[in-house]
Protein backbone atom coordinates (compact mmCIF):
# COMPACT_ATOMS: atom_id res chain seq x y z
CA UNK A 1 0.00 0.00 0.00
CA UNK A 2 1.98 3.27 -1.64
CA UNK A 3 0.38 6.04 0.23
CA UNK A 4 -0.24 9.37 -0.64
CA UNK A 5 1.80 11.00 0.85
CA UNK A 6 4.79 9.07 -0.20
CA UNK A 7 3.62 9.09 -4.00
CA UNK A 8 3.64 13.21 -3.41
CA UNK A 9 7.49 12.93 -2.00
CA UNK A 10 8.28 10.83 -5.15
CA UNK A 11 6.17 13.12 -7.54
CA UNK A 12 9.18 15.83 -7.01
CA UNK A 13 6.76 18.28 -6.38
CA UNK A 14 7.25 20.70 -3.75
CA UNK A 15 5.30 18.97 -0.34
CA UNK A 16 3.93 20.63 1.89
CA UNK A 17 2.67 18.85 5.47
CA UNK A 18 1.13 20.39 8.52
CA UNK A 19 0.67 18.98 12.14
CA UNK A 20 -2.45 18.42 14.32
CA UNK A 21 -3.13 18.05 18.09
CA UNK A 22 -5.00 15.76 19.65
CA UNK A 23 -7.07 17.08 22.45
CA UNK A 24 -6.81 16.15 26.21
CA UNK A 25 -9.80 14.87 26.47
CA UNK A 26 -12.33 13.15 24.00
CA UNK A 27 -14.02 16.60 22.37
CA UNK A 28 -12.94 15.96 18.79
CA UNK A 29 -14.85 18.88 17.54
CA UNK A 30 -11.77 21.77 17.27
CA UNK A 31 -9.16 18.56 15.80
CA UNK A 32 -12.13 17.81 13.32
CA UNK A 33 -12.21 21.17 12.19
CA UNK A 34 -8.38 21.37 11.57
CA UNK A 35 -8.50 18.31 10.20
CA UNK A 36 -11.34 19.13 7.58
CA UNK A 37 -9.99 22.74 6.95
CA UNK A 38 -6.33 21.57 6.27
CA UNK A 39 -6.95 18.46 4.55
CA UNK A 40 -7.33 19.13 0.95
CA UNK A 41 -4.48 21.86 1.29
CA UNK A 42 -1.86 19.47 2.22
CA UNK A 43 -0.07 16.35 1.23
CA UNK A 44 -0.02 15.46 4.83
CA UNK A 45 -1.03 15.84 8.25
CA UNK A 46 1.42 14.91 11.15
CA UNK A 47 -0.59 13.78 14.48
CA UNK A 48 1.27 14.12 17.60
CA UNK A 49 2.13 11.47 20.44
CA UNK A 50 1.73 13.23 23.62
CA UNK A 51 3.67 15.91 22.40
CA UNK A 52 6.35 17.67 25.17
CA UNK A 53 5.18 14.67 27.14
CA UNK A 54 1.92 15.78 28.02
CA UNK A 55 -0.64 13.42 27.84
CA UNK A 56 -3.56 13.27 25.79
CA UNK A 57 -5.89 12.28 23.23
CA UNK A 58 -3.63 8.88 21.26
CA UNK A 59 -2.07 9.65 17.83
CA UNK A 60 -3.18 6.55 16.40
CA UNK A 61 -6.47 7.80 17.61
CA UNK A 62 -5.95 11.13 15.55
CA UNK A 63 -4.43 9.21 12.92
CA UNK A 64 -7.59 7.33 12.85
CA UNK A 65 -9.84 10.72 12.52
CA UNK A 66 -7.53 11.61 9.63
CA UNK A 67 -8.21 8.87 7.48
CA UNK A 68 -12.32 8.42 7.92
CA UNK A 69 -12.13 12.36 7.15
CA UNK A 70 -10.60 11.79 3.89
CA UNK A 71 -6.79 13.19 4.63
CA UNK A 72 -3.55 11.81 4.75
CA UNK A 73 -2.24 10.80 8.40
CA UNK A 74 1.87 11.21 9.05
CA UNK A 75 1.40 8.91 12.79
CA UNK A 76 3.88 10.51 14.97
CA UNK A 77 5.21 7.36 17.80
CA UNK A 78 7.67 8.34 20.28
CA UNK A 79 9.78 5.98 22.33
CA UNK A 80 8.76 7.61 25.54
CA UNK A 81 5.62 5.12 26.30
CA UNK A 82 5.59 2.30 24.89
CA UNK A 83 7.93 -0.80 24.89
CA UNK A 84 9.03 -2.76 21.56
CA UNK A 85 5.51 -4.82 22.01
CA UNK A 86 3.62 -2.06 21.81
CA UNK A 87 5.28 -0.29 19.39
CA UNK A 88 5.14 -2.59 16.95
CA UNK A 89 1.35 -3.54 17.69
CA UNK A 90 0.55 0.21 17.16
CA UNK A 91 2.19 0.00 13.82
CA UNK A 92 0.15 -3.10 12.90
CA UNK A 93 -2.63 -1.91 13.83
CA UNK A 94 -2.01 1.83 11.80
CA UNK A 95 -1.68 -0.74 8.59
CA UNK A 96 -4.25 -2.58 9.38
CA UNK A 97 -6.39 1.21 8.68
CA UNK A 98 -4.44 2.09 6.30
CA UNK A 99 -2.36 4.90 7.87
CA UNK A 100 0.92 3.97 5.86
CA UNK A 101 3.38 6.82 7.24
CA UNK A 102 5.01 6.90 10.36
CA UNK A 103 7.77 9.41 12.42
CA UNK A 104 9.96 8.02 14.46
CA UNK A 105 10.45 10.25 17.23
CA UNK A 106 12.64 9.40 21.08
CA UNK A 107 9.79 11.67 22.43
CA UNK A 108 10.89 14.21 24.80
CA UNK A 109 11.74 13.69 28.62
CA UNK A 110 8.95 13.04 30.92
CA UNK A 111 10.51 15.71 33.23
CA UNK A 112 9.23 18.18 30.57
CA UNK A 113 5.95 17.02 30.62
CA UNK A 114 2.26 17.18 33.09
CA UNK A 115 3.03 13.42 33.94
CA UNK A 116 6.53 14.06 35.73
CA UNK A 117 6.81 10.81 38.15
CA UNK A 118 5.70 8.55 35.18
CA UNK A 119 8.34 5.85 34.08
CA UNK A 120 9.95 6.12 30.85
CA UNK A 121 10.28 3.45 28.50
CA UNK A 122 12.68 4.01 25.48
CA UNK A 123 13.36 0.61 24.98
CA UNK A 124 14.42 1.48 21.48
CA UNK A 125 15.39 4.81 20.30
CA UNK A 126 14.63 6.37 16.95
CA UNK A 127 16.56 5.15 14.71
CA UNK A 128 15.90 1.59 16.24
CA UNK A 129 11.87 1.95 15.94
CA UNK A 130 12.93 3.04 12.22
CA UNK A 131 15.02 -0.30 12.00
CA UNK A 132 11.96 -2.40 14.00
CA UNK A 133 9.52 -0.65 10.75
CA UNK A 134 11.51 -2.21 8.15
CA UNK A 135 12.25 -5.27 9.93
CA UNK A 136 8.00 -5.86 10.05
CA UNK A 137 8.03 -4.93 6.79
CA UNK A 138 9.59 -8.34 5.78
CA UNK A 139 7.30 -10.10 7.82
CA UNK A 140 8.98 -10.58 10.92
CA UNK A 141 8.84 -8.85 14.21
CA UNK A 142 11.56 -7.71 16.22
CA UNK A 143 11.96 -11.58 18.07
CA UNK A 144 12.65 -13.06 14.67
CA UNK A 145 8.80 -14.25 14.28
CA UNK A 146 6.85 -14.54 11.18
CA UNK A 147 3.65 -12.41 10.84
CA UNK A 148 0.44 -13.39 9.01
CA UNK A 149 0.00 -10.49 6.83
CA UNK A 150 3.14 -7.66 6.74
CA UNK A 151 2.71 -3.82 6.60
CA UNK A 152 4.34 -1.42 4.54
CA UNK A 153 5.66 2.21 5.20
CA UNK A 154 6.49 5.76 4.29
CA UNK A 155 8.91 6.16 7.31
CA UNK A 156 10.81 9.19 8.23
CA UNK A 157 12.52 11.04 11.35
CA UNK A 158 13.37 14.30 12.19
CA UNK A 159 16.91 15.72 12.59
CA UNK A 160 17.75 19.74 14.06
CA UNK A 161 19.96 21.32 11.39
CA UNK A 162 21.18 24.04 14.01
CA UNK A 163 22.10 21.78 16.80
CA UNK A 164 24.74 22.69 18.92
CA UNK A 165 27.10 21.16 18.52
CA UNK A 166 25.43 19.91 14.77
CA UNK A 167 27.97 17.09 14.25
CA UNK A 168 26.65 14.50 16.32
CA UNK A 169 23.04 15.43 15.35
CA UNK A 170 24.61 15.06 11.41
CA UNK A 171 26.09 11.67 12.63
CA UNK A 172 22.47 10.37 14.14
CA UNK A 173 20.95 11.94 10.66
CA UNK A 174 23.16 9.68 8.85
CA UNK A 175 22.34 6.26 11.22
CA UNK A 176 18.22 7.24 10.98
CA UNK A 177 18.32 6.80 7.15
CA UNK A 178 20.86 4.02 7.05
CA UNK A 179 18.08 2.80 9.46
CA UNK A 180 15.27 3.11 7.01
CA UNK A 181 14.06 6.82 6.77
CA UNK A 182 12.65 8.02 3.63
CA UNK A 183 11.48 11.63 4.71
CA UNK A 184 13.29 14.01 7.18
CA UNK A 185 11.07 16.79 8.96
CA UNK A 186 13.22 19.05 10.31
CA UNK A 187 13.14 21.07 13.50
CA UNK A 188 12.21 24.37 13.04
CA UNK A 189 14.44 26.71 10.88
CA UNK A 190 15.06 30.43 10.68
CA UNK A 191 18.09 30.96 8.86
CA UNK A 192 17.67 30.28 5.47
CA UNK A 193 21.51 30.48 4.95
CA UNK A 194 22.12 27.86 7.80
CA UNK A 195 19.27 25.69 6.10
CA UNK A 196 21.54 26.05 2.60
CA UNK A 197 24.36 24.38 4.50
CA UNK A 198 22.56 21.75 5.74
CA UNK A 199 21.08 21.16 2.30
CA UNK A 200 24.35 21.03 0.61
CA UNK A 201 25.52 18.00 3.09
CA UNK A 202 22.23 16.66 3.12
CA UNK A 203 21.65 16.11 -0.66
CA UNK A 204 24.03 13.28 -0.80
CA UNK A 205 21.83 10.96 1.11
CA UNK A 206 18.64 9.72 -0.76
CA UNK A 207 16.24 10.87 1.22
CA UNK A 208 13.57 13.81 0.92
CA UNK A 209 13.85 17.09 3.35
CA UNK A 210 11.01 18.77 4.54
CA UNK A 211 12.48 22.32 6.11
CA UNK A 212 10.20 22.54 9.78
CA UNK A 213 8.59 26.12 9.85
CA UNK A 214 6.95 27.25 13.30
CA UNK A 215 4.62 30.38 12.87
CA UNK A 216 5.79 33.08 15.30
CA UNK A 217 2.70 33.78 17.48
CA UNK A 218 4.98 37.14 19.40
CA UNK A 219 7.94 37.74 20.59
CA UNK A 220 7.98 36.22 24.00
CA UNK A 221 6.91 33.01 22.21
CA UNK A 222 10.56 33.37 20.04
CA UNK A 223 12.53 34.23 23.04
CA UNK A 224 10.86 31.38 24.84
CA UNK A 225 11.96 29.28 22.09
CA UNK A 226 15.32 30.50 22.08
CA UNK A 227 15.67 29.83 25.39
CA UNK A 228 14.08 26.48 25.81
CA UNK A 229 13.85 24.44 22.49
CA UNK A 230 17.22 22.77 21.77
CA UNK A 231 18.21 23.50 18.48
CA UNK A 232 15.74 26.59 17.59
CA UNK A 233 17.70 30.06 16.98
CA UNK A 234 15.07 32.77 15.70
CA UNK A 235 17.37 35.60 15.13
CA UNK A 236 17.41 38.69 16.81
CA UNK A 237 15.50 40.95 13.64
CA UNK A 238 12.94 38.13 13.28
CA UNK A 239 12.28 39.07 16.70
CA UNK A 240 12.61 42.62 16.71
CA UNK A 241 10.26 42.52 13.88
CA UNK A 242 7.56 40.83 15.41
CA UNK A 243 7.68 42.98 18.76
CA UNK A 244 7.39 46.34 16.83
CA UNK A 245 4.47 44.94 15.08
CA UNK A 246 1.42 47.37 15.86
CA UNK A 247 -1.18 45.65 19.39
CA UNK A 248 -2.80 42.89 17.88
CA UNK A 249 -0.54 42.26 14.53
CA UNK A 250 2.18 39.90 16.32
CA UNK A 251 0.53 37.04 14.27
CA UNK A 252 0.25 38.55 11.26
CA UNK A 253 3.70 39.66 11.30
CA UNK A 254 4.34 35.49 12.11
CA UNK A 255 2.46 34.75 8.67
CA UNK A 256 4.54 37.54 7.10
CA UNK A 257 7.20 36.28 8.14
CA UNK A 258 6.68 32.36 7.31
CA UNK A 259 5.11 32.98 3.98
CA UNK A 260 8.35 34.42 1.89
CA UNK A 261 10.71 31.97 3.74
CA UNK A 262 8.55 29.24 2.37
CA UNK A 263 8.49 31.16 -0.92
CA UNK A 264 12.01 31.01 -1.23
CA UNK A 265 12.61 27.24 -0.11
CA UNK A 266 10.15 26.91 -2.46
CA UNK A 267 11.19 29.02 -5.46
CA UNK A 268 14.62 28.42 -4.49
CA UNK A 269 14.72 24.59 -4.72
CA UNK A 270 15.99 24.19 -1.14
CA UNK A 271 13.93 21.66 0.01
CA UNK A 272 11.42 19.47 -1.09
CA UNK A 273 9.05 20.32 0.94
CA UNK A 274 7.88 22.36 3.85
CA UNK A 275 6.70 20.86 7.53
CA UNK A 276 4.31 23.92 8.75
CA UNK A 277 3.89 23.87 12.51
CA UNK A 278 1.31 26.56 13.59
CA UNK A 279 1.00 25.34 17.04
CA UNK A 280 -2.00 25.77 18.14
CA UNK A 281 -3.26 28.29 15.60
CA UNK A 282 -3.40 25.48 13.04
CA UNK A 283 -6.26 27.18 11.37
CA UNK A 284 -3.90 29.34 10.09
CA UNK A 285 -1.55 27.37 7.57
CA UNK A 286 -3.69 28.05 4.33
CA UNK A 287 -3.08 31.62 5.05
CA UNK A 288 0.22 30.78 5.59
CA UNK A 289 0.48 29.06 2.18
CA UNK A 290 -1.40 31.96 0.46
CA UNK A 291 1.42 34.00 1.33
CA UNK A 292 4.29 31.80 0.62
CA UNK A 293 2.21 31.35 -2.72
CA UNK A 294 2.03 27.67 -2.60
CA UNK A 295 -1.62 27.71 -2.93
CA UNK A 296 -3.28 23.93 -2.58
CA UNK A 297 -2.97 24.09 -6.41
CA UNK A 298 0.08 24.47 -7.04
CA UNK A 299 1.59 22.11 -4.40
CA UNK B 1 29.78 1.57 45.14
CA UNK B 2 25.70 1.81 46.47
CA UNK B 3 24.90 5.32 47.00
CA UNK B 4 22.29 6.06 49.72
CA UNK B 5 20.27 8.94 50.99
CA UNK B 6 18.96 9.38 54.80
CA UNK B 7 15.27 9.65 54.78
CA UNK B 8 13.29 12.82 55.78
CA UNK B 9 13.48 12.48 59.85
CA UNK B 10 9.56 12.42 59.67
CA UNK B 11 9.22 9.44 57.63
CA UNK B 12 11.63 7.77 59.38
CA UNK B 13 9.43 8.74 62.52
CA UNK B 14 6.54 7.95 61.53
CA UNK B 15 7.69 4.21 60.85
CA UNK B 16 9.23 3.44 64.20
CA UNK B 17 7.51 5.97 66.70
CA UNK B 18 4.63 3.12 68.35
CA UNK B 19 7.67 0.52 68.93
CA UNK B 20 9.03 0.15 72.79
CA UNK B 21 12.60 -0.51 71.69
CA UNK B 22 14.43 0.32 68.49
CA UNK B 23 18.07 -0.90 67.56
CA UNK B 24 19.48 2.16 65.02
CA UNK B 25 22.16 -0.20 63.28
CA UNK B 26 25.10 1.31 60.76
CA UNK B 27 26.44 -0.53 57.82
CA UNK B 28 30.19 0.53 57.48
CA UNK B 29 31.29 -0.20 53.95
CA UNK B 30 29.44 1.64 51.09
CA UNK B 31 26.95 3.87 52.65
CA UNK B 32 29.32 4.91 55.39
CA UNK B 33 31.52 6.75 52.30
CA UNK B 34 28.18 8.97 51.57
CA UNK B 35 28.03 9.86 55.18
CA UNK B 36 24.36 8.59 55.21
CA UNK B 37 23.98 5.44 56.62
CA UNK B 38 27.64 4.33 58.66
CA UNK B 39 28.07 3.84 62.35
CA UNK B 40 28.71 6.78 62.84
CA UNK B 41 25.40 8.38 61.45
CA UNK B 42 23.62 5.55 63.22
CA UNK B 43 24.76 7.46 66.27
CA UNK B 44 23.66 10.41 65.25
CA UNK B 45 20.44 9.50 64.15
CA UNK B 46 19.43 7.50 67.11
CA UNK B 47 20.56 10.66 69.17
CA UNK B 48 17.86 12.49 66.93
CA UNK B 49 14.84 9.89 67.32
CA UNK B 50 15.74 10.22 71.10
CA UNK B 51 15.18 13.98 71.53
CA UNK B 52 12.01 13.41 69.36
CA UNK B 53 10.75 10.45 71.96
CA UNK B 54 11.58 13.06 74.92
CA UNK B 55 9.84 15.88 72.94
CA UNK B 56 6.74 14.06 72.13
CA UNK B 57 6.43 11.91 75.96
CA UNK B 58 6.76 8.64 73.71
CA UNK B 59 8.65 5.62 75.58
CA UNK B 60 11.27 3.77 73.18
CA UNK B 61 14.14 2.60 74.25
CA UNK B 62 16.59 3.16 71.52
CA UNK B 63 20.00 2.28 71.02
CA UNK B 64 22.84 2.32 68.20
CA UNK B 65 25.27 -0.03 66.88
CA UNK B 66 26.38 -1.70 63.53
CA UNK B 67 28.98 -3.31 61.43
CA UNK B 68 30.95 -3.57 58.74
CA UNK B 69 28.47 -4.82 56.08
CA UNK B 70 24.88 -5.93 56.43
CA UNK B 71 24.60 -8.03 53.43
CA UNK B 72 26.96 -10.99 54.62
CA UNK B 73 26.59 -13.63 57.37
CA UNK B 74 29.80 -13.67 58.85
CA UNK B 75 29.49 -9.45 60.03
CA UNK B 76 26.62 -10.19 62.28
CA UNK B 77 28.26 -12.64 64.72
CA UNK B 78 29.05 -9.73 67.14
CA UNK B 79 25.96 -8.84 67.17
CA UNK B 80 23.51 -11.00 67.02
CA UNK B 81 22.79 -11.10 70.63
CA UNK B 82 21.16 -7.58 70.15
CA UNK B 83 19.49 -7.85 66.83
CA UNK B 84 17.78 -11.35 68.61
CA UNK B 85 16.28 -9.10 71.31
CA UNK B 86 15.38 -6.24 69.51
CA UNK B 87 11.96 -5.33 69.15
CA UNK B 88 12.73 -3.32 65.74
CA UNK B 89 15.80 -2.60 64.04
CA UNK B 90 16.31 0.56 61.84
CA UNK B 91 19.05 0.07 59.20
CA UNK B 92 20.91 2.56 57.77
CA UNK B 93 22.17 0.01 55.28
CA UNK B 94 21.16 0.27 51.26
CA UNK B 95 18.10 -1.86 50.55
CA UNK B 96 20.33 -5.03 50.37
CA UNK B 97 21.30 -4.55 53.58
CA UNK B 98 17.96 -4.18 54.98
CA UNK B 99 16.43 -7.40 53.20
CA UNK B 100 18.99 -9.35 53.78
CA UNK B 101 19.03 -8.71 58.17
CA UNK B 102 14.92 -9.15 57.09
CA UNK B 103 15.70 -12.69 55.86
CA UNK B 104 17.78 -13.40 58.83
CA UNK B 105 15.42 -12.66 61.40
CA UNK B 106 12.14 -13.35 60.02
CA UNK B 107 9.98 -12.70 62.93
CA UNK B 108 12.09 -9.10 63.57
CA UNK B 109 10.47 -5.59 61.71
CA UNK B 110 13.20 -3.88 59.78
CA UNK B 111 13.10 -0.60 58.95
CA UNK B 112 14.97 1.20 56.18
CA UNK B 113 16.46 4.74 57.09
CA UNK B 114 17.64 5.40 53.71
CA UNK B 115 16.58 5.94 50.36
CA UNK B 116 18.88 3.33 48.24
CA UNK B 117 19.99 5.96 45.11
CA UNK B 118 22.36 4.57 42.73
CA UNK B 119 25.79 2.92 42.13
CA UNK B 120 28.16 5.80 41.55
CA UNK B 121 31.49 7.38 42.01
CA UNK B 122 32.82 10.02 44.12
CA UNK B 123 34.29 12.79 41.41
CA UNK B 124 34.78 15.11 44.20
CA UNK B 125 34.48 15.44 48.14
CA UNK B 126 30.78 15.05 49.17
CA UNK B 127 29.67 15.16 45.35
CA UNK B 128 28.43 11.84 44.38
CA UNK B 129 27.22 10.61 41.05
CA UNK B 130 25.72 7.64 39.31
CA UNK B 131 28.08 5.96 36.90
CA UNK B 132 26.01 2.45 36.57
CA UNK B 133 22.52 0.68 36.43
CA UNK B 134 23.73 -2.68 36.74
CA UNK B 135 21.78 -3.65 33.16
CA UNK B 136 23.70 -6.98 32.81
CA UNK B 137 25.09 -5.90 29.43
CA UNK B 138 28.20 -3.78 29.40
CA UNK B 139 28.54 -1.36 26.28
CA UNK B 140 30.99 0.59 28.26
CA UNK B 141 33.83 -1.10 25.72
CA UNK B 142 32.14 0.78 22.47
CA UNK B 143 30.83 3.91 23.72
CA UNK B 144 33.92 5.30 24.99
CA UNK B 145 33.89 4.23 28.75
CA UNK B 146 31.19 6.79 29.18
CA UNK B 147 27.42 4.60 29.52
CA UNK B 148 24.55 5.76 28.37
CA UNK B 149 22.32 3.63 30.22
CA UNK B 150 22.79 5.19 33.21
CA UNK B 151 24.17 9.01 32.08
CA UNK B 152 21.28 9.52 29.49
CA UNK B 153 18.03 10.51 30.68
CA UNK B 154 16.38 8.39 27.76
CA UNK B 155 19.05 5.23 27.87
CA UNK B 156 19.31 5.93 24.27
CA UNK B 157 21.72 3.81 22.60
CA UNK B 158 22.53 6.03 18.65
CA UNK B 159 23.01 9.29 20.37
CA UNK B 160 22.24 12.44 21.68
CA UNK B 161 18.18 13.29 21.08
CA UNK B 162 16.98 16.60 19.91
CA UNK B 163 17.19 18.05 23.15
CA UNK B 164 20.67 18.26 23.98
CA UNK B 165 22.45 21.35 23.72
CA UNK B 166 26.02 22.41 24.21
CA UNK B 167 26.72 19.23 25.76
CA UNK B 168 23.86 19.17 28.02
CA UNK B 169 20.74 17.08 28.72
CA UNK B 170 17.20 18.69 28.08
CA UNK B 171 16.04 17.30 31.73
CA UNK B 172 18.42 20.19 33.15
CA UNK B 173 21.26 23.06 32.09
CA UNK B 174 23.46 21.20 34.90
CA UNK B 175 23.50 17.90 33.62
CA UNK B 176 25.81 16.31 31.02
CA UNK B 177 24.46 15.16 27.94
CA UNK B 178 25.58 11.43 28.02
CA UNK B 179 25.82 10.80 24.46
CA UNK B 180 28.09 14.29 23.96
CA UNK B 181 30.65 12.82 26.52
CA UNK B 182 30.51 9.54 24.47
CA UNK B 183 31.22 11.15 21.27
CA UNK B 184 34.29 13.37 23.06
CA UNK B 185 35.99 10.43 23.98
CA UNK B 186 35.48 8.16 21.02
CA UNK B 187 36.79 11.19 18.71
CA UNK B 188 39.34 12.14 21.35
CA UNK B 189 40.28 7.97 21.02
CA UNK B 190 40.29 8.45 17.29
CA UNK B 191 36.97 5.95 17.14
CA UNK B 192 34.25 7.88 15.73
CA UNK B 193 33.38 5.23 13.88
CA UNK B 194 32.11 3.53 17.03
CA UNK B 195 29.38 5.64 16.76
CA UNK B 196 28.78 5.96 12.80
CA UNK B 197 27.07 2.11 13.12
CA UNK B 198 23.11 1.53 14.46
CA UNK B 199 23.49 -0.10 17.26
CA UNK B 200 20.87 -2.79 17.80
CA UNK B 201 18.19 -3.38 20.54
CA UNK B 202 18.80 -3.55 23.71
CA UNK B 203 18.29 -7.30 25.32
CA UNK B 204 16.92 -6.29 28.75
CA UNK B 205 16.41 -9.58 30.07
CA UNK B 206 19.88 -9.29 31.00
CA UNK B 207 18.38 -6.27 32.80
CA UNK B 208 15.26 -6.21 35.45
CA UNK B 209 13.22 -7.72 32.67
CA UNK B 210 14.34 -10.76 33.32
CA UNK B 211 13.62 -11.00 36.86
CA UNK B 212 16.27 -10.83 39.74
CA UNK B 213 19.19 -12.04 39.03
CA UNK B 214 21.99 -14.26 40.89
CA UNK B 215 25.00 -16.33 40.25
CA UNK B 216 27.26 -18.75 41.73
CA UNK B 217 30.54 -19.62 41.56
CA UNK B 218 30.19 -23.35 41.29
CA UNK B 219 34.13 -24.04 42.78
CA UNK B 220 32.67 -23.04 46.41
Amino acid sequence: MISSFKKALDSGKFVVTCEVAPPKGINLEKVSRHIDLLKDKVDGMNITDHQSSVMRFPSIGGALLVKEMGGEPILQMTCRDRNRLALQAELLFAASRRINNVLCLTGDSVMLGDHKTAKGVFDLDSSQLLAAVRTLEKGKDLGGNDLEGAPTFCAGAIVTPEANPVEPQLIKFEKKIEAGAEFIQTQAVYDLDKLKDFMSYARQFKVKILAGIILLTSAPMARFMNKNIAGVNVPQPLIDEISQAPKGGALAKGIEIAGPMISRIHSEKICDGVHIMAIGKEELVPEIMASAGVSPASV
Amino acid sequence: MIVGEQKPFEEIWEMVKDHKQLTVFGCNTCVAVCHQGGNKEAGILASQLKMRATQDGVDIQIVDSGIERQCEHEFFEKTEDLIRKSEAVLSLACGIGVQFMASKYPSTPIYPALNTTFLGDVPETGLFTEKCQACGDCVLGITGGVCPVSRCAKRLFNGPCGGSTTGKCEISKTVDCAWQLVIDRLEAMGRLGDYEKVMPVKDWSKDRSGGPRSFKLEDF
